[in-house]
């Protein structure tokens, strides 16, 4: 087989990307097998080590926080269940909502839909001092429906699901409606089914959207027990062994590694129907 | 009453366009009644409003003894084939067919029975996994009547549901609706703008023309006696010559002939109507051919000409007669078979 040389470059920008995305892993998997001292003192490792399960270990059981009783573990649990509960509800909400502004052809749905499109351009970060005023009256600091309810509101999941519905024919609905459809089943026996592909893409986007949620569970969260993952990142092998010991390198190091695992996990699992609601849409 | 009653129907979308216009119109049990008529001309909104996917702006429909106007179109009890079929793309096709029988709570042992029954007799047992993509245009078209079959409902609507099917396909698929029908008996209405489907497919037709209709009948009642210019000018294929004239004294003066006797008392500018198939060669007849082009169909050949006032003539004759390009030919109305229409109104008056 004769290979162009037009190939060859592609195939060596190609590399190079995948490097670059995969060596920093790898560095920091590598690392989270050594002693910290040894990565003080030698730089990161290309290596792998072995303290991989001490450290792993020690990660995921050491009480840390200043309560001393909060352990990684704890905080990717809650991670989770923030990123599950902000994807899995932004999700259903956007499909319903699109579904009521393309189907139900009341006088507003135009005006709805832009006001809801309007939202982009007021992110949390903006709102966050009256988000947080509201979840606080409303006595929901530290919990886990104060992490996600100001969250599940979507106007991107909104508008692409929007966009999808209303490419699907209207003699579709029809149909149904003469086979005995109603609005609930409609949705549920049509829409859901058409669009689990943009269903497993949203998903995916959301959860990730989710986990990698900073400053509001930051402000939102005062009890150690509902901190979350990137919050731990900051605080947990930082603040607490500050000028008291060596900083925990190779600790830290599995601990990134460890977060990565679930958004990786739903990435994995999801992907098939993900690459397709990308790509195509099944009609 | 008879079985589905149109009452002064009339529809009026909401941007003020009226699609029908006081429509009635009574259809037996058991009977087939075709819509035809142009793209526009208010056939599937008609259609439509009787399914009950369109409102009705006045008027009142009637089935078999209820009034439908408010009523669901789920709770209609009418089935519809629709022009895309609109299969339910992500179902096989059995849950297609069961789809409506679901929803209708029927249990499990009984709607597999039904579904195998109807699949059998559209000859479709053997894709029942399939899903729809599956699926030549011509096996879709049979789920898709095996949907509307399954749920033995009071009425089917058909609406041009052989369009998209390729010129060999639809005249397999015509035959086989039409034979279903009389094995099935069920009241049918089917929409089409193909007058062939039209003729052949209906007990009785509606031609449909800007909202009214301007003609029912049986096809052959309309093909022999049509009462306007434009149901003559619809009907029938090729399509009946136009040629301008004068009548009277029950003469009609036409460009280079006259017809004398004719059956009517109305004096004024006409429009006369024949068919190219009622036409025969004669020597002195009193119309002169210039033949331009010839079809030769096998059976027949269709000549297609002009007239010393250059106006386009065709003339049918038998696939045996030979005629040249250039011929000319002297042809006269058979058995007085000619149509006049009013130039100004299109009705008819002989």
């Amino acid at each position: 087989m004769k290979i162009k040389p037009l190939q060859i470059i592609a195939h060596i920008i190609l590399i190079l990307g995948v490097l670059l995305m995969v060596v920093p892993i790898w560095i920091s998997f590598a690392s989270s097998s050594h002693d910290s001292v040894t990565i003080l003192t030698e730089g990161m490792k290309f290596h792998i080590g072995d303290q991989l399960a001490r450290n792993y270990n020690e990660v995921l059981n050491e009480k840390g926080g200043w309560s001393e009783e909060v352990t990684a573990a704890k905080m990717f649990i809650n991670s989770f269940i923030m990123a599950l509960g902000i994807a899995t509800l932004k999700v259903v909400i956007s499909a319903m909502s699109a579904y009521a502004l393309v189907y139900y052809r009341f006088k507003l749905a135009v005006p709805i839909f832009w006001l809801i499109f309007i939202t982009l351009l007021v992110p949390l970060e903006v709102r966050i001092f009256p988000s947080y005023k509201i979840v606080s009256d409303l006595g929901l600091t530290n919990s886990y429906t104060g992490l996600i309810l100001p969250l599940v509101a979507s106007a991107t999941a909104t508008f692409f699901f929007r966009q999808f519905y209303k490419t699907i024919p209207d003699e579709l609905l029809e149909s149904a409606k003469l086979d005995g459809a109603n609005a609930w089943s409609f949705f549920i026996d049509f829409l859901v089914p058409l669009s689990k592909t943009m269903i497993a893409a949203m998903f995916i986007f959301m959860f990730v959207y989710g986990y990698s949620q900073y400053l509001w569970p930051l402000i939102m969260t005062t009890a150690e027990e509902y901190w979350t993952v990137v919050m731990g990142m900051k605080i947990i092998y930082t603040e607490s062994y500050e000028g008291v010991a060596l900083p925990r390198t190779a600790e830290r190091f599995a601990y990134i590694i460890l977060s990565m695992i679930p958004p990786v996990l739903v990435v994995v699992i999801l992907q098939k129907w993900f690459i397709k609601g990308l790509i195509q849409t099944e009609k | 009453m008879s079985f589905l009653d149109l009452k002064n129907v009339t529809k009026i979308y909401p941007n003020g366009t009226k699609a029908v216009h006081e429509t009635s119109l009574s259809i037996d049990e058991g009977e087939f009644m075709v819509f035809v008529g142009p793209s526009g001309c208010g056939k599937s909104t008609l259609l439509r409003m009787v399914a009950g996917l369109e409102d009705i702006t006045e008027g009142d429909i009637n089935l078999d003894g209820k009034l439908m106007n408010e009523v669901d179109p789920s709770e209609r009890d009418v089935a519809m084939v629709f022009q895309n079929y609109a299969l339910y793309p992500h179902m096989n096709v059995y849950n297609n067919l069961a789809y409506g029988l679901k929803n209708r709570g029927i249990d499990k042992e009984t709607i597999e029975q039904k579904v195998n029954d109807a699949a059998k007799l559209l000859q479709i047992s053997d894709y029942l996994q399939r899903k729809p993509s599956m699926l030549s245009g011509g096996q879709r078209q049979r789920v898709a009547m095996g949907r509307a079959i399954v749920r033995n409902p009071k009425i089917f609507l058909f609406d041009e549901p052989l369009s998209n099917l390729d010129a060999k396909l639809r005249i397999q698929m015509r035959l086989e609706i039409k034979k279903l029908q009389q094995k099935v008996g069920v009241t049918s209405i089917f929409v089409t703008h193909d007058q062939v489907e039209a003729m052949t497919l209906a007990d009785r037709l509606a031609v449909i023309n800007n909202g009214i209709i301007e003609q029912l009948g049986t096809p052959i009642e309309i093909y022999d006696n049509p009462k306007s210019l434009f149901v003559a000018g619809f009907i029938g294929s090729p399509q009946m010559n136009f040629l301008d004239g004068n009548l009277k004294n029950k003469t009609l003066s036409a460009e280079g002939f006259e017809i004398k006797d004719i059956n009517s008392d109305y004096e004024g500018d006409v429009t006369l109507g024949i068919r190219p198939e009622h036409l025969s060669q004669t020597e002195n007849g009193l119309i002169n051919l210039k033949v331009d082009l010839v079809e030769q169909l096998g059976s027949d050949n269709l000549v297609y000409g002009q007239l010393k006032d250059k106006k386009d003539f065709c003339y049918r004759c038998p696939g045996n007669q030979t005629i040249k390009t250039g011929a000319n030919l002297s042809l006269n109305i058979e058995n007085n078979k000619y149509y006049i229409f009013d130039k100004s109104t299109g009705k008819r008056v002989n």
